[in-house]
């Protein structure tokens, strides 16, 4: 993978697949964008020069099983949004792969920046999924350390982590350290001046950072083309460093780009861009209607494009699962769904003086202030009560 | 290192040394603050002597710079990074309020941030439009952060080193006019805490509150009106805005009953406003008069020829303690 590479991949245009709302735009003549994929949607294995991928039956099913977990996971969360239980979810639903082949490629050793959609990621980290939940019901605003999984805390401003990772890898290359940082983003985050100047601080400090850009064709209703006249991974050419679009439905191949890219921030090669090609099926969040602006027809090119169903076919026509397999896994799935159900039902409220700590590290004598007066007025009230 | 008499600027540069030879997780980073040294010199010498990876001339975004300070943060290091003049700072004012003062609290404590961000800040230097700004309450009204401003070279030194020491983000304003004003520095010297304010003349008739470029400012009218009038005037420098030390101020207040406070920012919404709210609470039946504001208009800052208008020079300020003896 050369810089040179990225120039002659295609001329610049526009991603298939896409339209604004109310107005059909034509597709431009000419080649698509070069885009790496191993696994039809059919499910036949392709090999690609530049990303070779040995996998065993076994490591098959494990990334089947981290997709079918993840996307039970997230459609249990958007169903208790519906109950009530939380305030909001961002579902991931169409994104398995993408997050699962990238998460799946890192080492313990290596850190995370996610956006606010990484469940599939978290996954890999070894996050508990309950723990995704808590902001999410609005007890608190992450609740996990990051330095247990090297996975940041969610990030809701759209691009600020980008930064965050570049910062981070030019600690790891100050350290001498052998590992890659990488900076989850979106296809409308590529608009924010944080992305750019994280491409630009990545690649004059060589930090180890793998851009890695979900594609999922849509910033709440605005389509890929209101951010980009470029495919995206072709802006990492403009900065010096490497780029380079991988089907993002299709797990293995973004496993072995993702690896790649991993290893070349990590051998000192410096910054690399990922874009995964993907689509959100569902809706921004569960406050969005995406009926509003995007049409069925489009969904169902994407639903053909699946990325469990064609992992699945991938298993079945070279039998790495039985039977058992696939009916130990839907007991599974069902197990964390109860789980993650009783989690979320039985997760406390925060104390209502928690809002005071935290806010500094060392403290501050007007949180001080402020904790002593909120707490002598609640304390009035159960003294009244104690009165009557 | 004996006590020295020093500028405020190189006071700063000599506590930046001391900072990169006692913690080797400390950086300095910005625009032109390696081989330059800085566009006021704040940084000079410090790359030849500590390297271009611990002295870090940076590309020129701001939000790039915060942004990656609070990476560098979560790796484990101390970045001391340098905004060239206060009006650059608004290209990372996102980082600095949606992400740098909120991590700490979002991560439940288990995150820290000891990211200090030098800004010379305020007017008087003649300078074009944006280098001559007083931005400091903008960051006062975001919890999370911590505003301290000296006004003297032992200030200098010792505040940048706490603030350095401090694992919350501070924000470090450098009243830029004051750079070349001269002081006593002992670097063998005990520190008093990092937000007090301090009783820089006393006084029993009223209290002057200032700080960073506006304290010379307030001395210099304490002179005068003990000269003019044998008006005897307490003088606080506040050098901290985020916490404020209402403490020392409600004991000069009940002392004096009267109260001004001066600093370069629009007085609307500004510092003095939250003093003179506070002050009222703490010390109502002490005051004999409104606790009075004397400073920057609720204009843009004006051209270099009319910032002496716009700028709580001495003039004014007597003026303002006038008006408060008056009542």
């Amino acid at each position: 993978m050369t810089v040179e590479s990225t120039a002659a991949r295609g001329k610049p245009r526009r991603p298939a697949a896409k339209r604004t709302a109310g107005k059909r735009q034509q597709p431009e003549p000419g080649p698509k964008p070069e885009m790496v994929q191993l696994l039809t949607p059919e499910g036949e294995r392709v090999e690609h020069p530049d990303y070779a991928l040995e996998t065993t039956p076994e490591q098959l099913r494990e990334l089947y099983r981290d997709m079918v977990l993840t996307r039970r996971f997230d459609a249990e969360a958007t169903a208790l949004q519906r109950q009530g239980e939380l305030g909001l979810w961002p579902s991931l639903l169409g994104q398995e792969a993408a997050q699962i082949g990238s998460g799946r490629a890192l080492r313990e050793t290596d850190y995370v920046f996610p956006t606010y959609r990484e469940h599939g990621v978290a996954w890999c980290r070894g996050v508990d999924p309950t723990k995704l939940l808590g902001m999410f019901r609005g007890v608190n605003h992450g609740g996990w350390d990051p330095a247990s999984n090297n996975f940041h805390l969610y990030t809701i401003v759209i691009g600020s982590q980008a930064l965050h990772a570049t910062g981070y890898a030019m600690g790891v290359v100050k350290d001498g350290a052998d590992v890659a940082v990488v900076a989850y983003f979106g296809d409308g985050a590529s608009s924010q001046g944080d992305v750019a100047e994280a491409f630009t601080f990545a690649a004059v400090y060589n930090a180890p950072v793998v851009f890695f850009c979900q594609n999922n064709q849509w910033a709440i209703s605005e389509p890929t083309e209101r951010q980009t006249r470029v495919p995206l991974y072709q802006r990492a050419q403009g900065y010096g460093f490497p780029g380079v679009r991988v089907d993002g439905n299709d797990v293995l191949a973004v496993l072995a780009v993702t690896r790649a890219a991993a290893e070349h921030a990590r051998t000192g090669q410096g910054p690399m861009l990922v874009e995964a090609f993907t689509y959100r099926m569902g809706a921004h969040t569960t406050s969005d209607d995406p009926t509003r602006y995007r049409r069925k027809e489009e969904l169902e090119v994407w639903e053909a494009k699946d990325p469990l169903l064609r992992l699945r076919r991938l298993m079945e026509r070279e039998n790495a699962a039985d039977d058992a397999f696939f009916t130990d896994l839907d007991a599974e799935s069902d197990a964390l769904a109860r789980r993650v159900r009783e989690a979320i039902r039985t997760m406390p409220d925060p104390d209502g003086m928690a809002m005071f700590e935290h806010t500094y590290a060392d403290g501050h004598t007007l949180v001080d202030e402020e904790r002593a007066q909120y707490g002598a007025y609640v304390a009035s009230f159960a003294d009244h009560h104690e009165g009557d | 290192m004996a006590a020295e008499k020093m500028a405020l600027a190189k006071a700063l540069n000599s506590s930046l040394r001391k900072a990169l030879e006692t913690d080797p997780k400390v950086l300095v980073m910005g625009e032109d603050v390696g081989r330059l040294g800085g566009v006021f010199r704040i940084t000079d010498g410090l790359q030849k002597d500590f390297g271009e990876d611990r002295v870090i001339d940076t590309p020129l975004a701001e939000s790039g710079i915060i942004g990656t300070a609070i990476g560098l943060a979560l790796r484990g290091y101390r970045p001391v990074t340098e905004i060239q003049f206060d009006g650059f700072v608004f290209p990372a004012y996102d980082q600095i309020v949606t992400q740098l003062a909120k991590m700490h609290a979002r991560s439940l404590g288990t995150v820290k941030l000891p990211v200090v961000i030098r800004i010379p800040y305020g007017g008087g230097i003649g300078a074009v439009e944006h280098h001559s700004e007083s931005p400091e309450a903008l960051f006062a009204h975001v919890a999370g952060l911590k505003i301290v401003t000296p006004a003297d070279p032992a200030d200098a030194y010792w505040m940048l080193q706490q603030a350095i020491q401090c694992d919350d983000p501070v924000i470090f304003f450098e009243p830029k006019a004051r750079y070349w004003d001269k002081g006593e520095v002992d670097p063998a010297g005990i520190p008093g805490p990092l937000h007090a304010a301090k009783v820089v003349r006393a006084g029993g008739d009223l209290t002057l509150a200032a700080y960073g470029p506006t304290v010379k400012t307030a001395l210099a009218a304490a002179a005068a009106a003990a000269e003019e009038d044998g008006t005897s005037i307490e003088v606080i420098d506040l050098r901290s805005v985020s916490p404020i030390d209402f403490d020392t101020l409600q004991r000069s207040v009940e002392k004096t009953g009267r109260l001004v406070v001066a600093h370069e920012a629009p007085v609307f919404f500004g510092s003095g406003a939250e003093v003179a709210a506070r002050i009222t609470e703490r010390c109502f039946y002490h005051l004999q008069a409104p606790v009075l504001r004397v400073g920057g208009f609720h204009a843009p800052y004006p051209p270099a020829r009319l910032e002496e208008e716009y700028l709580p020079g001495l003039d004014r300020v007597l003026d303002c303690v006038d008006r408060a003896l008056a009542y």
